[in-house]
């Protein structure tokens, strides 16, 4: 924009409002006119969604990462499953994240199977 | 709701952004778990949509407004969203204010002289340019975070 080059405050304003949000508002009106009783959305109702959002994604990896409570200094898909299923504000996401076995998890446990038959 | 959630994707490389910010520094994040989080804010937005619905139903309005979502965030129990969203939102009115106030000046200065119609259609030009940069960078991350993982 020209004009904001010369005028300070008209700088400050963009750079704001490109601060506020990170994830694209047309996607996130795509998802919720995917819903069938949705009719319209305002504007101001789109950005809080979009916002709340990127507040959630901030919230649940956060929230899975303190939860886990390993040394290890990786956030894990069976961390945000077990954060689904503890957690309250998180039950609706049971169906999404459910819990289960990773292939090299799976191999692991074989592995330590092995081990404890052969202490039979 | 005949869509998967995989269907209805937000921007891979903006989630890992916002995932990375709010973690501590130098912690991993699985691709898995990446995916799922980007799953779990699909579902996170239809749900709070839903719920956004069935307070506008209420008030028997058709079109979703802020008070419909932030109320649908208090119904989901994410009340500590609500004071950083009314924030955000005041920030981003101002904003949508000082662009209208911008367009507002230029319509009276292109009267003045007839050279910034040009202005115009350039600055229209830039928004444009600017939504495809938004969605480049996720196939350039997507990369960059195979490399890492291998």
């Amino acid at each position: 924009m020209k004009m904001s080059q010369n005028t300070p405050d008209k700088d400050d304003q963009t750079s704001t409002n490109k601060k506020t949000i990170s994830l694209p508002m047309s996607r996130v009106r795509l998802i919720m006119k995917s819903s069938p009783d949705v009719s319209s959305i305002n504007q101001d109702a789109l950005f809080l969604t979009t916002k709340a959002t990127e507040l959630f994604v901030q919230h649940l990896a956060l929230a899975s990462f303190n939860g886990s409570g390993k040394e290890t200094n990786t956030l894990s898909y069976s961390d945000l499953a077990q954060t689904a299923e503890e957690k309250e504000t998180f039950h609706f996401l049971t169906d999404i994240l459910p819990k289960k076995i990773l292939a090299r998890d799976y191999l692991q446990s074989l592995d330590q199977r092995q081990d404890d038959d052969a202490d039979f | 709701m005949a869509e998967r959630p995989e269907d209805l994707n937000l921007p891979n490389a903006v989630i890992t952004r916002i995932i990375k910010e709010a973690l501590p520094d130098g912690v991993n994040v699985s691709k898995e778990a990446r995916r799922a989080i980007s799953q779990a804010a699909s579902v996170f937005v239809l749900y709070a949509t839903s719920c956004a619905n069935n307070f506008a139903l209420k008030a028997k309005r058709k079109t979703l407004n802020a008070g419909d979502v932030l109320a649908a965030m208090e119904e989901m129990e994410f009340e500590r969203f609500l004071e950083p969203l009314r924030e955000a939102l005041e920030v981003y009115k101002k904003g949508q204010k000082g662009k209208k106030e911008v367009s507002e000046q230029k319509r009276k200065d292109r009267e003045k002289k007839p050279d910034s119609e040009n202005e115009k259609s350039r600055e229209e030009e830039e928004e444009e340019e600017e939504e495809r940069m938004e969605e480049e960078p996720e196939a350039e991350n997507d990369a960059e975070d195979e490399e890492v993982e291998n």
